[in-house]
């Protein structure tokens, strides 16, 4: 079952970007931003590289090994954290196995 | 000084609506506002805003479908990289008119519901139309769009929450707005009659927050809180002419869609342009950041929390938009709201007060639109 609201992001965990919300970028802030209905979030580089990652295939463990390929410094906790954000602000859903 | 750009346009592309609210928060006086702006204005203003940084656009009025160029102005948003936002009473909404919008990339839509059963709803849109908001919705989730349903609370309907959540997770809405009524333009004349008592909102607090536990995974619940009853004012749009730039029918910009009602020079976009306005008019720059605050909010740790509220309801209640908003309990004209809501309180006041309807901006005459009736308990 697709969930909005999970309590944390796990390993396993299928991201992608939930219904009605689209990636652009900015030209005037020069940003890529994440709209939805009532929200705009500017999102920094890291913050992009992650949401283009979100596809519904990848698990946060693939999107985390993705980025430690070609950043330096890649922290598992910070990658979860930033997602669970964007999950509470309704723009990422997760896909979960139940298990 | 940089000044930043906004992240919405609110386009009000017209005040003509098939509906007749008693809370509508258009201006009392709709002649100054029958000149709207041409399709190729309203393209260039999305564009200026769209350049300023506007990234959320907006369509709504009165009712946006009542423009013929609806779908053409949508496409000029999508080309734009704008996230549109259709604002309606689904009055209008037909599949083919649907279909036009969505090929043009229409991103979302906001439908109005007034109240959970036709013959209240119908009342107090002071026309038919709760079949018709419910054939829009369908229409709408047919479409595969987000669907966000906005209600409009107060004395008259508060004690339907229940009922209305329950018709609104039938609609299949995403999202759900809850928000109590504020007091401008035709609410303001309304205001005894629609504000509600203080059981009545703990009442439908404790039906919102069941609703939320139990729809949690499906409907994103959102309550607006009266703030009349609040200890401190909303942060009313964010900051003044901070995050929204609204473009009233006839081209007036302004920093908050009731704006209209204070005392300061107007700005047009027919005028000048839509960066003018934003970063040097003095309508945009007369409240933005603290400067202008008095006293309680200059040295007040909350200054830029709630940017010392509403400048409208200051204008409203005190007649000077500088001063702090009289909903903060630390403002020295608290009284005012202090009264309201003891008389909403009155044990001993009497059965509902009638609504005073929206009269049809058509038909040009006041009065014209039978009262909705109003029974006590109904």
């Amino acid at each position: 079952m697709p969930s909005t609201v999970p309590t944390r992001i796990d390993a396993g965990d299928r991201p992608r970007l939930a219904r009605g919300v689209r990636l652009t970028f900015d030209r005037a802030r020069q940003r890529h931003v994440l709209l939805s209905p009532e929200t705009v979030v500017v999102l920094n580089a890291t913050g992009t590289a992650i949401v283009e990652l979100c596809d519904g295939e990848r698990t946060v463990a693939d999107i985390v090994a993705d980025l430690g390929s070609r950043y330096s410094k890649v922290v598992d906790a910070d990658v979860r954290e930033f997602l669970a954000g964007l999950v509470g602000r309704r723009c990422v859903e997760v896909e979960r196995d139940d298990r | 000084m940089t000044v930043d750009g906004p992240f919405a346009l609110l386009a009000e592309l017209t005040y003509d609506c098939p509906l007749h609210c008693a809370y509508c928060s258009n201006p009392i006086e709709l002649a100054h506002y029958r000149d709207e702006l041409s399709t190729g204005e309203w393209q260039r203003v999305f564009t200026e805003a769209r350049d300023l940084g506007a990234l959320q656009l907006h369509l709504s009025g009165g009712e946006p479908l009542r423009r013929r160029d609806v779908v053409e102005l949508v496409r000029t948003g999508r080309d734009l990289g704008m996230y549109s936002n259709l604002v309606t009473s689904g009055l209008g909404l037909s599949a083919a008119r649907a279909e036009q919008l969505r090929d043009a990339g229409l991103d979302h839509v906001q439908i109005s519901v007034q109240a959970d059963e036709p013959v209240r709803s119908d009342e107090l849109a002071g026309t038919p139309s709760f079949e018709r908001k419910l054939a829009a919705a369908r229409t709408v989730k047919e479409m595969g769009w987000p669907l966000t349903v906005n209600v409009v609370l107060h004395r008259q309907n508060l004690d339907r929450i229940h009922g209305i959540l329950r018709l609104v997770e039938e609609m299949g809405a995403d999202r759900v707005e809850l928000a109590n009524t504020q007091y401008y333009g035709w609410a303001w004349r309304n205001r005894e009659a629609l504000l509600p008592s203080r059981a009545q909102l703990e009442r439908a607090e404790a039906v919102v927050r069941a609703a939320r536990e139990r729809l949690r995974d499906r409907m994103q619940i959102l309550w607006i809180l009266p703030d009349y009853y609040e200890r401190y004012p909303k942060p009313c749009m964010g900051g003044w002419a901070s995050r929204q730039l609204v473009v009233t029918p006839n081209g007036d910009a302004l920093p908050c869609l009731a704006a209209h009602e204070l005392p300061l020079p107007r700005a047009n976009v027919r005028e000048h342009a839509v960066r003018w306005i934003w970063e040097s008019s003095p309508l945009f720059t007369r409240f933005r950041g603290t400067d202008w605050m008095p006293e309680p909010c200059r040295s007040c740790e909350r200054r830029e929390v709630d940017f010392g509220g509403c400048r409208c309801q200051a204008f409203l209640l005190t007649g000077d938009p500088a001063h702090t908003d009289p909903v903060c309990h630390l403002s020295p004209d608290h009284g005012l709201v202090e009264a309201a809501v003891r008389a909403a309180n009155d044990p001993e006041r009497p059965g509902e007060l009638a609504l005073t309807p929206r009269p049809d901006p058509r038909s040009g005459a006041r009065g014209a639109v039978a009262p909705a009736s109003a029974e006590p308990g109904a």
